[in-house]
């Protein structure tokens, strides 16, 4: 076992074992608990960013710092991790977020409190989540991904919101309901395969080499699919969404939004498309057309939200439009797009939810009408970033959100050879104007929310309230995501130099299927 | 008749028999107070009736003219059923010991219940399944109504014993015609009768008497339609006895089912095979369905035992001519069927912790219980979550290897296991219930709970192995294969 081998493992296991740690401490050493998070969290980050630094960013499509042994051989699952281009920006991204909530809760552990039950589940959430990104086994993945559900229902159950019961079992019960139809399809693809194995690579090459029938990739890909859409989540499958996002804790929404999410969009990108690409090609406008209306209905929904957090809820569902339209044209620019606008999103969501949770803090309501405006006025700091990060979620060229969007559009315009061929390209260009429209809207449910809450004046009740601005606890944990938001808006290589590679491999792929 | 006897084959019976009558003899001599020192007597019975067990490993041996035989599949269920047995009897104590019941008494009929699971799955003929079948539940009939003051518990001993009997009178009869029709009790003789062509006549008796002789056994295992025994039995019964009911005895059903159908009525498979996949969806879907309703935690953890039967009549449904596929199948049942003991066992363990302080339990009873007994809440939790069959917990890997025997098998199977996983998402709804209870709610006193030392160890014992199983199944799952009773 050398550093090669085991970084990734031992980057993901090490939040497990901070868990593990924090279980056995008395739960009232509440000082001690809290540092053993941010602890094992930075360690965890320290491992991540030291393998990003060992990362051959010449050779971005193959495996590296892979490890595959055996690991159940009743069942024939292995353990087979490995990063590569497309994975190491998610990667990345979750340990770096999942530091800075562990910073944030040094502070601030919602109510009723129990720290130690919080970062122990925050802990092993991370696990999950960064499991999801390195497993390149089909049971691997699907133990990892379903790893997250717990702690997430719990987080929500015990220690969100008043509707809180409600929003965790929903959560639950649908993401559940999605990922099991997703294992019967990877024991499908199984079963099909000469010989029967769960390696994704594997599997992979036996597809290339047209092992999989059509009839075959048209079923698996609806099963696989719907796991992951409900994930995403696409529209129609997105109810579980608002209800988790506004009733969950702060870190709860942030590891949701910014990480949870991100989930289902890879496994379309990782497993879903290289795999069966006719399958992809034929669900491909079906996909699009889903985007498009995701696009458009959650920003329609958003300028209907009373409620700050659940608008922001709906924003996320907006946004994972444009990544799943990017996935669908199976266009190199088009995934590029989708993996740039999941980091994007991940750290400018993650951030909008911070804010919230800050005003949540402070106003102890989460209604636009009971906040009425003026928060410029009453705390600068607070307002002046959320105003930032409003705008980086809309788009505004120089920051993060621009591109996600726009190459989304772009590959919307010009989708893959194979989707030209069949008639499709007027389609996708309708989606395109649907996403521009979506665009607009967007715009504007931002700029109006942040009108009716930064600007104007403060309403009376609020101008003797003895809350103040931003705490040095805050800034400590906004203040890499602020400066990553412009980083990304204006040096978009960051991302695109590390995925470049491996999208056009499997755009290959897919052109070729 | 002379006859040799393979002693060293039924040493594990014999030592048990011979602990049984210890425990029957000194619970003569012990005076009132110190009725409890049989079930330790009992429990080093067991240890060395497993030793003798252990020593059975890699065994063949058949002996009493081939009604009884060692093979791998019995040293695993025997192994099996003698572990359970040391769990439950350390359940057992201080329920029965404060509970002032007949201590002595109970553990002999335990371990004579507990002989009969041994004898199942050696026994490879039809008079000696009866014989093993009827041994499982006539103490079971008696342990059940051991309140003796508690009407519910004389009416789940009388419900139980009812319906027993009735299903074990129409098991016997289809199990006299097979006798009729093939000439042989024995269960390889009689497949071999039956692979034969047979008249019309004969082949719809046949078919019959197989409908019979699986109603009997299905009663056992709580399938509907017979499965209306289950929840008034569990109810009623001394916790500790539902916990034998829903483990040890279903198991002993299963394993009679498995050498009935693998081995006698193997080449009637397209026949049966329907009716099971008809028996696994039925009880899934209403066991799951009715568990929705419950309030009381042993009925939940009764219908949720009938439901999780369900899912292990799905394996039945899968057999085919394909011995691959057989295989997979018959290894699949069993791993579940072990699997299941484990958690079904640590849920009852904590639920006969908070007996302690309310009978007839609620699920709200569980309020607040991650403040007061944690390590109870955090077992019980793990428990709720691995019977839902989510990663990684042992329940989730029982569940996967039933799934991939049936995507294995295709056709019918594709679409069992699609029944099957939404019944796991909907029995998610109800398991997540007393998990909700004891970490969502605060508790009305906030009296820490005190449960007996015995019961804390099997509640520790069986939450590690769950986990431990969770995230290495090659622990357990690697048996089974080897068990298998399938021909090659």
């Amino acid at each position: 076992m050398t550093w090669d081998n085991s970084a990734i493992t031992i980057a993901t296991l090490l939040p497990l074992a901070g868990a593990l740690v924090i279980a056995v401490v008395p739960r009232e050493n509440e000082a001690t608990i809290r540092a053993l998070g941010i602890v094992f969290t930075g360690a965890a980050l320290v491992v991540a960013i030291a393998i990003a630094g060992g990362f051959d960013y010449g050779a971005g499509s193959a495996l590296q710092f892979d490890l595959d042994t055996a690991w159940i051989p009743v069942i024939s699952a292995r353990f087979h991790v490995g990063i590569d281009g497309i994975s190491l920006p998610l990667f990345v991204l979750t340990f770096a977020i999942s530091f800075l909530c562990a910073v944030y809760t040094w502070r601030f552990v919602p109510s009723p409190g129990r720290a130690k039950g919080f970062l122990a589940l925050m802990l092993l959430l991370e696990t999950g989540m960064a499991g999801t990104f390195i497993a390149f086994d089909l049971i691997l993945f699907f133990v990892f991904w379903e790893l997250v559900l717990v702690p997430m229902y719990f987080l929500i159950g015990i220690w969100g919101s008043a509707n809180r019961e409600y929003a965790a079992i929903k959560f639950f019960l649908y993401t559940l309901f999605g990922s099991v139809f997703m294992l019967l399809g990877f024991l499908a693809m199984f079963f099909t395969a000469e010989p029967s194995t769960f390696d994704i690579v594997e599997l992979q090459r036996y597809a290339q080499q047209g092992g999989f029938s059509q009839g075959f990739q048209l079923v698996v890909f609806g099963a696989v699919g719907l796991g992951f859409a409900v994930k995403v989540p696409m529209w129609p499958f997105h109810t579980w969404l608002p209800d988790a996002h506004t009733e969950a804790p702060t870190i709860g929404s942030v590891l949701l939004a910014a990480i949870m999410l991100k989930m289902g969009a890879y496994g379309f990108i990782r497993i879903a498309l290289p795999i069966l690409p006719y399958g992809a090609e034929k669900y491909a406008p079906w996909i699009g057309a889903l985007a498009a209306i995701a696009i458009v209905y959650a920003a329609l929904a958003c300028l209907a939200q009373r409620d700050l957090k659940r608008l922001i809820a709906f924003s996320s569902v907006g946004h994972m439009g444009f990544v799943m339209l990017g996935i669908a044209t199976l266009t190199p620019i088009g995934i590029n797009a989708a993996i740039f606008g999941m980091v994007a999103h991940g750290i400018i969501t993650g951030m909008l939810f911070f804010c919230v949770g800050s005003l949540y803090d402070r106003y102890h309501t989460r209604e636009i009408a009971e906040i009425g405006g003026g928060v410029m006025q009453k705390l600068p700091y607070l307002g002046g970033v959320f105003a930032f990060v409003a705008i980086a979620s809309l788009g505004l060229p120089g920051l993060a959100g621009f591109w996600g969007e726009v190459m989304a559009l772009l590959s919307a315009f010009n989708p893959s050879s194979i989707l030209d061929q069949a008639g499709l390209t007027f389609l996708f260009r309708v989606f395109m104007v649907a996403g521009g429209i979506g665009t607009i809207l967007t715009a504007g449910y931002f700029l109006w929310m942040l009108q009716r809450v930064n600007m104007g004046t403060l309403p009376e009740k609020w101008r003797e309230a003895g809350f103040g601005d931003v705490v040095a606890v805050e800034w400590v944990s906004w203040t890499p995501l602020l400066i990553a938001m412009v980083a990304l808006g204006l040096f978009p290589s960051l991302v695109f130099g590390v995925t470049q590679e491996p999208v056009e491999a499997l755009a290959r792929v897919l052109g070729g299927g | 008749m002379n006859q040799s006897i393979d002693y060293h084959a039924i040493l594990p019976e014999t030592i048990l028999s011979g602990t049984i009558l210890l425990v029957l003899i000194a619970d003569a001599f012990l005076s009132a107070r110190r009725k409890w020192f049989t079930m330790p007597i009992g429990f080093v019975g067991t240890v060395a009736a497993l030793i003798a067990t252990l020593t059975l490993i890699g065994e063949d041996r058949t002996t009493f003219d081939g009604m009884f035989v060692v093979d791998g599949f019995a040293v695993l269920f025997k192994t099996f059923f003698l572990a359970v047995a040391l769990l439950v009897l350390l359940i057992s104590l201080r329920y029965f010991r404060d509970g002032r019941f007949y201590q002595g008494e109970y553990y002999f009929l335990l371990l004579t219940s507990f002989l009969g699971c041994l004898l199942m799955p050696s026994s490879r003929d039809l008079l000696m399944l009866f014989i093993s079948l009827e041994l499982v539940s006539a103490p079971g009939f008696l342990i059940a109504a051991f309140r003796k003051s508690d009407p519910r518990s004389n009416e789940a001993g009388l419900k139980f014993f009812l319906i027993g009997v009735l299903s074990t009178a129409v098991m016997l009869y289809g199990m006299s015609l097979i006798y009729g029709v093939t000439g042989s009790l024995n269960l390889g003789e009689i497949a071999a009768a039956l692979s034969e062509p047979l008249s019309s006549g004969q082949e719809t008796l046949v078919l019959a008497a197989i409908l019979f002789v699986v109603a009997g056994f299905a009663f056992k295992v709580s399938a509907v339609p017979f499965q209306f025994w289950a929840p008034d039995t569990y109810e009623g019964a001394p916790v500790p006895v539902a916990a034998f009911l829903a483990t040890a005895s279903k198991a002993a059903g299963f394993a009679g089912l498995l050498q009935l159908m693998f081995v006698a009525f193997v080449n009637q498979h397209e026949f049966w095979t329907p009716i099971f996949a008809a028996l696994s969806i039925a009880t899934m879907t209403i066991g799951n369905l009715v568990a929705l309703q419950q309030q009381q935690v042993v009925r939940l953890l009764a219908y949720s035992s009938i439901a999780q039967a369900g899912y292990m009549l799905l394996p039945f449904a899968l057999v085919s001519s394909d011995a691959g596929v057989n295989q997979d199948a018959f290894a699949a049942a069993v791993t579940y069927i072990l699997i299941y003991a484990i958690m079904t066992l640590g849920a009852f363990a904590v639920v006969i912790a908070m007996t302690r302080e309310s009978r007839g339990l609620l699920i709200s009873d569980f309020a607040g219980l991650g403040r007061r007994a944690g390590l109870l809440a955090f077992a019980m939790t793990v428990f709720m979550v691995s019977l839902a069959g989510i990663p990684p917990t042992a329940g989730f890997w029982a569940k996967f290897v039933v799934f991939g025997a049936a995507i294995e098998r295709g056709g019918i199977g594709t679409v069992l296991a699609v029944i099957m996983i939404v019944n796991s998402v909907i029995s998610l709804y109800y398991y997540m219930a007393v998990p909700r209870q004891m970490l969502f709610v605060e508790p009305e006193q906030d009296r820490p709970l005190m449960s007996p030392a015995l019961v804390t160890a099997v509640t520790v014992i069986t939450t590690v192995a769950v986990v431990a199983i969770g995230v290495w199944p090659e622990l357990i799952a690697r048996f089974p294969p080897l068990s298998t009773l399938v021909e090659r």
